[in-house]
C-alpha cells in the first residue's frame, strides 16, 4: 500500500532523490507518490469491476437464468454515449480544476452500482446499471489520466503512465481469482462476490479521496480559462490536431480484440477450451511490457514507441495471416498483442500530455483517447463487414494493407516534434 | 490532514469493509447448508437407480433443484405422476438432454482462474462415455432421436466488464465416428436461394435433430433470427422462416415449436410460445400467456413441456401445441425436462 503522500501538494521535484538529477538505466527517479497512488486506486477498483465481470455471464444464466444474447445491441448505442462521456469528464475536470473531484465522482458511481446489481433481476434492469458503471468509468478516465501527467516529471510521464497501467492491469488478472474463489466457497455466492466487489471499490474510492492532492501543480497565473470554447480551440493547434489524427489514423486500422481472438480460434486452430483464457494473455504481456516500453518512450520518444506499437500489431496480423500451424504461434500473437497495447495505450496519453497545456489537460485528453475509441468503434464495423462479405483472411488483409498504409500517414504526419529527453 | 492521520482512516475503513466483505462471504457458506436441507413442503427425493434405457413405464428425467442433499442431480419421476415421488441419480448437471438411452449432460466445475464447463457423454447406465471441453456457460442440449448425435449450446464473452456482448457457440457431436463440429459457422449459408459463407455475425443456439442428417436451429445475424434446417452431409444451413428461436422439432417431424419474439411485449419478457407447420408454413400462437425462455420438450406428439422461473428456480409446465386449452403445472424445482421409454 502507498503511503509516502505527506506533502499533499508536493510539486513533482521534490519526489526525485536528490542523486537522480541526471537520471541512468540503472538508477531511476522514484515514481511520483500521486501516480502510485492512483496506481492503487485503480489497481483496488479493477479487482472489483473484474469480480463482477468474471461472474456476471454465470449470474445471468445459471444464477438468474435469463439470455444475455440481447446485450450486443446496448453495446453498440453505448459506444457513443461513452465516448461523450469521456469528453464531458475531460472537460469538468479542466473547470476549476476539479480532476479529483470528477474522478470521484467516476469511481463512486461504479462502486455504487456493484450493489444494484443484486437487486435488479431483469436484463433491460442489468444493462442499465452496466450503463451506470460504464458512465462512472468514463467520467473519470480523462481527469485521472490528467492526473497522472500533472504530478511527474514531463520526461518520466511515459514510465507514469506504464506504472500507472501495469498496475491497473495487475487488478484486472486479480479479481477473477477472487470472485472464483469465493464462489467457491459458497453455492450460489453470487450476492457475497457483489458485496465484496462492492467493499472493494470503496476502498479504492477512499484510497483516492485520502491520497490524491486535489491540485498537483498550481496552474501558471496566465492560462487561459478553460472555456469549452478552449477546449474545441485545442483543435486548431497544429500539434494537437497532427496527434490526434495519428491516433485517428491507427486506431481506423486497429481491429477490435474480439475479433482477434476469433481469428486465433479460426485461423491458428486455438482449441474452444483455450477460448476464454486468451484475454489473460494479452493482459500479461501488457503488465509485464507496460513499464519498461514507457521507460523505453521517455528516452527514444513517445511517437516512436507508438508507432512501434502499431508494428507489433501489424506483425501479429500478418502472423495470423500466415495460418501457420504452430503450437507456439499463438503465443507469439497473443504477446505481440499485448506488447501493442504496452506501447500505445499509456504511450499515447504521454504523447498527448507533451502538446496540451496543463489547464486543459483534462478536455485534451480525452480529445485524443475520443477520436482513438471512435476510429476503432468504425474499424469493427468495417472489418466485420468485410469478413461476412469476403471471408475473414481477405477482412484481414485489408487490415494489414489499411494499418501499413496508416502507419506511412502517421509517420508522414510527425505530430510532436521530438524532443531529445 | 496528516499522514498518520490518513492512515488511521484508511485502518478504520478497511477494517470495517473486511466485516462487511467476511459477513456477506459467511452468509453465503450459511446458506450452502440450509439449501443443502430438504425444505417443508418441498417434492419427495430420494437416492436410487436411474437409468436412461427402457423402463417399464415412461419416466421423466430433470435436473432437480428442491432443496436438500440431491439439488441439482438428474432425477426421475413417473410420467403419469410428475408431482410425484423423485429418485434422484447423483449425477449433477446444469443442462440435460436424453433419448434413446444416450444421455447429454452439461456442467460447470469452479476452476481457479474461472469456471470450466464439460459436456458429459452418458450411456443408458448414466456412465460417463466421453467429455468434451466447453468454450462458455450451457445453455441448451440435444439428442437425436436416434440417439447417435448430442448438440449443445454455450454461451461466450461478456468477460469483459465493458463489453457485455455475448455470442453462442453450438457443437454437434456424432457418437458413431467420434466426430465434432465445433462451429456451424463454418457450413455455407443457404439464403433467398443464394449460397454464401456465414456473415461474420451470425450466431447458432438451440438445435434440434429430424433424424442423424437433418436438424434444426436458430441462426441470428444483423439483429434478426432465423430458422434454418441443417444439413450435415451437404455442409448447409437454409433459412426458411425468421423470428425463431430454440426451434423444437415433434417427434412426427410435422410441428415445430419455439419462442417468438412478439411486438408489444416488455424488454423484460419478449418471447411467446409458437407452433409452426414447416409444410405449410402456418404459424399459430400457444396458449400460453407468459414469455417462455426455454427449448420446449414433446411429451408426446401434442403436447409440450418447458420450464418457467418459479420459487425454486424453475417449474415445469405441459400445454397443448394446437394452441388450444391451458398451460398445466406438473411440478416444482425441476428443469431440463426429457421424457424417457
Amino acid at each position: 500500500m502507498y503511503v509516502a503522500d505527506s506533502r499533499g501538494t508536493a510539486a513533482p521535484d521534490a519526489a526525485r532523490s536528490p542523486r537522480s538529477g541526471r537520471r541512468s538505466v540503472l538508477a531511476p527517479s522514484a515514481v511520483a507518490p500521486t501516480v502510485l497512488a492512483l496506481g492503487t486506486v485503480s489497481l483496488v477498483t479493477d479487482v472489483s469491476s473484474e469480480m463482477v465481470a468474471a461472474v456476471l455471464p454465470l449470474y445471468l444464466v445459471a444464477g438468474l437464468g435469463l439470455s444475455p444474447l440481447g446485450f450486443g445491441l446496448l453495446d453498440g448505442i453505448y459506444n457513443g454515449v461513452s465516448a461523450l462521456v469521456r469528453l464531458v469528464g475531460g472537460h469538468l475536470a479542466d473547470r476549476g480544476g476539479r480532476h479529483k473531484t470528477v474522478a470521484a465522482l467516476g469511481y463512486g458511481m461504479s462502486a455504487a452500482c456493484k450493489p444494484l446489481l443484486l437487486v435488479v433481476g431483469s436484463l433491460p434492469l442489468i444493462g442499465m446499471v452496466l450503463a451506470a458503471d460504464r458512465t462512472g468509468k468514463g467520467l473519470r478516465t480523462a481527469p485521472r489520466d490528467a492526473l497522472i501527467s500533472l504530478s511527474c516529471e514531463p520526461a518520466d510521464r511515459g514510465r507514469a503512465f506504464g506504472v500507472h497501467r501495469a498496475m491497473d492491469t495487475a487488478g484486472a488478472l486479480l479479481g477473477p481469482l477472487v470472485a472464483f474463489a469465493i464462489l467457491r466457497a459458497t453455492v450460489d455466492g453470487y450476492d457475497a462476490v457483489f458485496l465484496v466487489a462492492f467493499c472493494i471499490a470503496v476502498l479504492g474510492l477512499l484510497v483516492l479521496l485520502l491520497f490524491v492532492p486535489a491540485r498537483p501543480v498550481p496552474l501558471p497565473a496566465q492560462a487561459s480559462r478553460p472555456s469549452l470554447r478552449a477546449a474545441v480551440a485545442l483543435l486548431r493547434r497544429t500539434d494537437v490536431r497532427r496527434l490526434a489524427g495519428c491516433a485517428l489514423l491507427l486506431g481506423l486500422a486497429t481491429v477490435s480484440d474480439s475479433f482477434v481472438y476469433l481469428l486465433l480460434q479460426r485461423r491458428l486452430g486455438v482449441a474452444d477450451r483455450w477460448f476464454a483464457l486468451l484475454p489473460l494473455g494479452t493482459a500479461s504481456a501488457f503488465l509485464l511490457l507496460a513499464i519498461p516500453l514507457g521507460r523505453l518512450a521517455d528516452r527514444i520518444g513517445r511517437q516512436r514507441v507508438f508507432l512501434g506499437g502499431h508494428f507489433a500489431l501489424l506483425v501479429a496480423y500478418v502472423s495470423l495471416l500466415s495460418g501457420a500451424d504452430a503450437a507456439w504461434l499463438p503465443c507469439v500473437v497473443l504477446t505481440l498483442h499485448g506488447c501493442f497495447y504496452a506501447a500505445t495505450d499509456g504511450v499515447l496519453m504521454a504523447a498527448a500530455a507533451e502538446v496540451v497545456p496543463a489547464e486543459l489537460r483534462g478536455s485534451g485528453l480525452a480529445l485524443v483517447q475520443t477520436g482513438q475509441a471512435l476510429a476503432r468503434f468504425v474499424c469493427s464495423i468495417a472489418f466485420g463487414a468485410a469478413w461476412t462479405a469476403f471471408g475473414d483472411r481477405t477482412a484481414l488483409t485489408s487490415a494489414a494493407v489499411a494499418l501499413t498504409v496508416c502507419a506511412t500517414g502517421a509517420l508522414l504526419l510527425r505530430p510532436v516534434a521530438e524532443r531529445s529527453p | 490532514m496528516t499522514l498518520r492521520r490518513k492512515l488511521s482512516v484508511l485502518a478504520a475503513a478497511i477494517t470495517v469493509l473486511a466485516v462487511i466483505a467476511v459477513a456477506a462471504v459467511l452468509h453465503a457458506v450459511h446458506r450452502t447448508d440450509r439449501k443443502n436441507r430438504p425444505r417443508p413442503g418441498g417434492p419427495a427425493v430420494a437416492a436410487g437407480p436411474v437409468s436412461l434405457g427402457t423402463t417399464a413405464e415412461p419416466l421423466l428425467m430433470f435436473r432437480n433443484l428442491a432443496w436438500g442433499p440431491h439439488r441439482d442431480e438428474l432425477a426421475t419421476v413417473r410420467a403419469a405422476d410428475p408431482d410425484g415421488a423423485r429418485t434422484a441419480s447423483g449425477v449433477k448437471c446444469l443442462r440435460f438432454h436424453a433419448a434413446a438411452g444416450t444421455g447429454i449432460c452439461l456442467r460447470a466445475e469452479h476452476g481457479t482462474l474461472r469456471e470450466n464447463y464439460r459436456a458429459v457423454v452418458l450411456d443408458a447406465g448414466l456412465h460417463e462415455r466421453a467429455t468434451y471441453a466447453l468454450p462458455g456457460i450451457p445453455s441448451r442440449a440435444r439428442v437425436s432421436p436416434s440417439g447417435a448425435l448430442v448438440a449443445w449450446t454455450v454461451f461466450v464473452g461478456g468477460d469483459s466488464y465493458a463489453g457485455a456482448d455475448f455470442s453462442t457457440r453450438t457443437g454437434i457431436l456424432d457418437l458413431r465416428d467420434g466426430k465434432l463440429i465445433t462451429s456451424l459457422e463454418d457450413f455455407t449459408v443457404i439464403r433467398d436461394g443464394a449460397d454464401r459463407s456465414a456473415p461474420a455475425d451470425a450466431n447458432f443456439w438451440g438445435v434440434t435433430f429430424a433424424d442423424d442428417r437433418v436438424f434444426y436451429a436458430t441462426m441470428a445475424t444483423g439483429g434478426h433470427t432465423h430458422l434454418v434446417r441443417g444439413d450435415l452431409r451437404e455442409r448447409t444451413v437454409t433459412s426458411v422462416h425468421t423470428n425463431v428461436e430454440c426451434p423444437s422439432l415433434s417427434p412426427d417431424g410435422a410441428t415445430i415449436v419455439y419462442k417468438k419474439r412478439v411486438e408489444g411485449a416488455s424488454a423484460d419478457a419478449p418471447w411467446r410460445l409458437y407452433a409452426l407447420d414447416p409444410r405449410s408454413m402456418a404459424e399459430t400462437a400457444l396458449a400460453e400467456s407468459r414469455s417462455v425462455d426455454d427449448q420446449v420438450v414433446w411429451s408426446d406428439p401434442h403436447t409440450v413441456v418447458y420450464a418457467l422461473p418459479g420459487d425454486y428456480g424453475a417449474d415445469l409446465y405441459a400445454l397443448p401445441a394446437d394452441g388450444s386449452g391451458a398451460p398445466r403445472r406438473l411440478t416444482t424445482a425441476a428443469v431440463a425436462p426429457a421424457y424417457l421409454g
